[in-house]
């Protein structure tokens, strides 16, 4: 997911940098960690005090055992239905959002590279019409992005009220900005050559997208949606938490009645749902790329 | 089960050479029944909601967000909320890295009973299967700390230690700690084994072997997949405020259950910069440690 970058890796840094960078970094890196100490009140002691303890051993002897009955699981479809559901309507609405505002935030396709070089060579105007549009998706896609889709649910909660649609809004819209950038990075990162070879031959800016650049991309952008279908399985669960409905409410319902023995069966479910979306979106993305 | 099972499994596509065709049109048919499934079971409805009412309370709601509160007074204490955020996501990546180092070397199948490192293994049968025992349990107490959402790890602890931010820490840290477990134990697994086989050549112990030749390969790949983690984190910790844990995330719940809206967008912007601060400071030490 992470592979170092060598060419990022390699950026000549000056010599001073080299030597006063380890040394700032463990300085901050202290103050960071003793400020945040005392600001997240760090007290491990707490969970040995005889109370917590005692807390904890209800908790878990009040596990056990499992809420496993005919009547809770069949109670329990419905739930696993709803989290399904507003993952997959989650992640359709952020394809929707992120596929057009990353086409729209692809520098190569917005601005720069032989794409556009030539058309917007020695005009302001024409290079800050076509630059334009980029920063504004780019802005928007980055909003999107940066607001946590709990906070989105929460504002949606107010605009459409309680219920799994607003699961659906909310993961739309921070899950299509999380898209949208990843979109437009992948669509940059492509080899050059095949648009330039359609360039040549005439073709349009849109064919050389639909033929060009949408072809070679497609693997990456599939397994990347398919990741995100993932997350958006764990997240739909997490907002249940909130009145999204699904699995999560059910979770806080029967962790505010101290239920504990439901709460196992509830995230052993979950377990179940989240490793299952994760085997079929690994043998989907084997097959794509 | 069923109504689920049947799309889900739709959407494998075949392999090409078992009977390409009806694979084709398996795949689009199962991914459309399951959109349109998800569809109305989520009760999807744009047209009310980009309808003329849907617009109009949007709208309506929007503008009640503006101006901001920016008044000094509020600042200051967003100011201190952002940084309780901030200490959480720090703190409970710290903890995640620690549960995470303490968990992988025994967690990685090649460091623990197979691979070059055991080719001429000595130990009798007992030391053997208490080897994969190990195994078995550090990656059974990963996926445990994995599977139970940080909300819910949140919740356990607030029941344990009480309301504040350490809870939240700890919430962070358990669940991350699986999360960095999986991913590094996947690193160990990967490396390269001529370094370690050149390294066994010259007569290098198991454990000099471990330090020469693990450790400096598998480290920067640790630290970036960390600084990852924080970044997912520093969103987490705004989640947690819902629990109780403090910091944005709790003010972000009482501003909204308060109807304080011009509170509220100071409160995200808030958010906003936060999260593309640690995003930047993330990417830049990737950058600069690796």
């Amino acid at each position: 997911m992470l592979p170092p970058n060598p060419s990022e890796a390699a950026l000549p840094f000056s010599d001073r940098s080299k030597f006063l960078f380890p040394v700032l970094f463990w300085v901050c890196f202290a103050a960071a960690f003793v400020g945040s100490w005392q600001l997240a009140q760090v007290q491990p002691g707490l969970l040995f005090e005889a109370e917590g303890r005692r807390n904890m051993a209800k908790f878990v002897t009040g596990m056990f055992p499992p809420e496993l009955s005919p009547d809770f699981l069949r109670f329990l479809v419905v739930p696993l239905f709803e989290t399904i559901q507003i993952s997959v309507m989650g992640t359709v609405l952020a394809i929707a959002i992120g596929f057009p505002l990353g086409l729209l935030g692809t520098a190569s396709l917005a601005y720069t590279g032989i794409l556009n070089d030539l058309e917007i060579a020695g005009s302001r105007a024409r290079r800050f019409a076509r630059t334009l549009p980029y920063v504004l998706a780019r802005s928007v896609l980055s909003v999107f992005r940066c607001i946590p889709e709990f906070v989105w649910a929460f504002m949606f909660v107010r605009a459409v009220g309680l219920g799994p649609f607003t699961g659906v809004l909310a993961i739309g819209v921070s899950y299509g900005g999380m898209l949208g950038k990843v979109y437009s990075e992948i669509l940059e990162n492509l080899e050059t050559q095949p648009s330039e070879a359609l360039q040549a031959t005439g073709a349009s800016r849109w064919k050389i997208l639909v033929y060009g650049m949408l072809p070679q991309a497609l693997p990456q952008l599939v397994s990347y949606t398919l990741y995100r279908w993932e997350c958006a399985v764990r997240a739909s669960a997490i907002l249940g938490f909130i009145g999204a409905g699904g699995l999560g409410q059910q979770i806080e319902l029967s962790m505010r009645m101290f239920n504990f023995h439901e709460v196992v069966t509830l995230v052993l479910i979950l377990f179940l749902l989240v490793a299952a979306v994760d085997f079929l979106s690994a043998r989907a993305r084997k097959a794509v790329g | 089960m069923q109504a689920q099972s049947n799309p889900a499994t739709a959407t494998i596509p075949q392999p090409p050479h078992s009977g390409g065709r009806t694979a084709n049109l398996l795949v689009p048919t199962g991914i459309a029944v399951l959109i349109l499934w998800s569809w109305h079971g989520t009760r999807f409805d744009l047209v009310g909601l980009l309808g003329a009412d849907g617009r109009a309370q949007m709208l309506a709601y929007a503008s009640k967000l503006f101006p901001p509160d920016l008044s000094p007074d509020l600042l200051a204490k967003v100011v201190y909320w952002s940084l309780e955020t901030f200490a959480i996501s720090f703190m409970g990546t710290f903890l995640s890295v620690v549960v995470a180092l303490a968990l992988v070397f025994v967690s990685s199948r090649n460091l623990v009973f197979t691979g070059v490192l055991f080719e001429v293994d000595e130990a009798g049968r007992p030391i053997r299967i208490a080897r994969v025992g190990l195994y078995v349990v550090s990656r059974a107490v990963l996926n445990l700390l994995r599977t139970v959402p940080h909300i819910v790890w949140a919740l356990i602890f607030v029941f344990a230690v009480g309301l504040g931010p350490f809870p939240g820490v700890l919430a962070l840290g358990l669940h991350t700690g699986g999360v960095l477990g999986k991913l590094f134990a996947e690193v160990v697994e990967d490396i390269e084994t001529q370094p370690l086989e050149a390294l066994q050549a010259t007569g290098a112990s198991r454990l000099q072997i471990f330090f020469y030749g693990v450790l400096p390969r598998v480290l920067p790949q640790f630290l970036a997949y960390s600084l990852y983690r924080w970044e997912v984190n520093i969103r987490e910790a705004i989640i947690l405020g819902y629990v109780g844990a403090g910091g944005l995330g709790q003010q972000i719940q009482i501003a909204i259950s308060l109807f304080l809206e011009s509170k509220l967008l100071t409160l995200i912007l808030a958010i906003y910069l936060m999260v593309t601060l640690v995003d930047y400071l993330s990417a830049y030490l990737r950058r600069r440690l690796l």
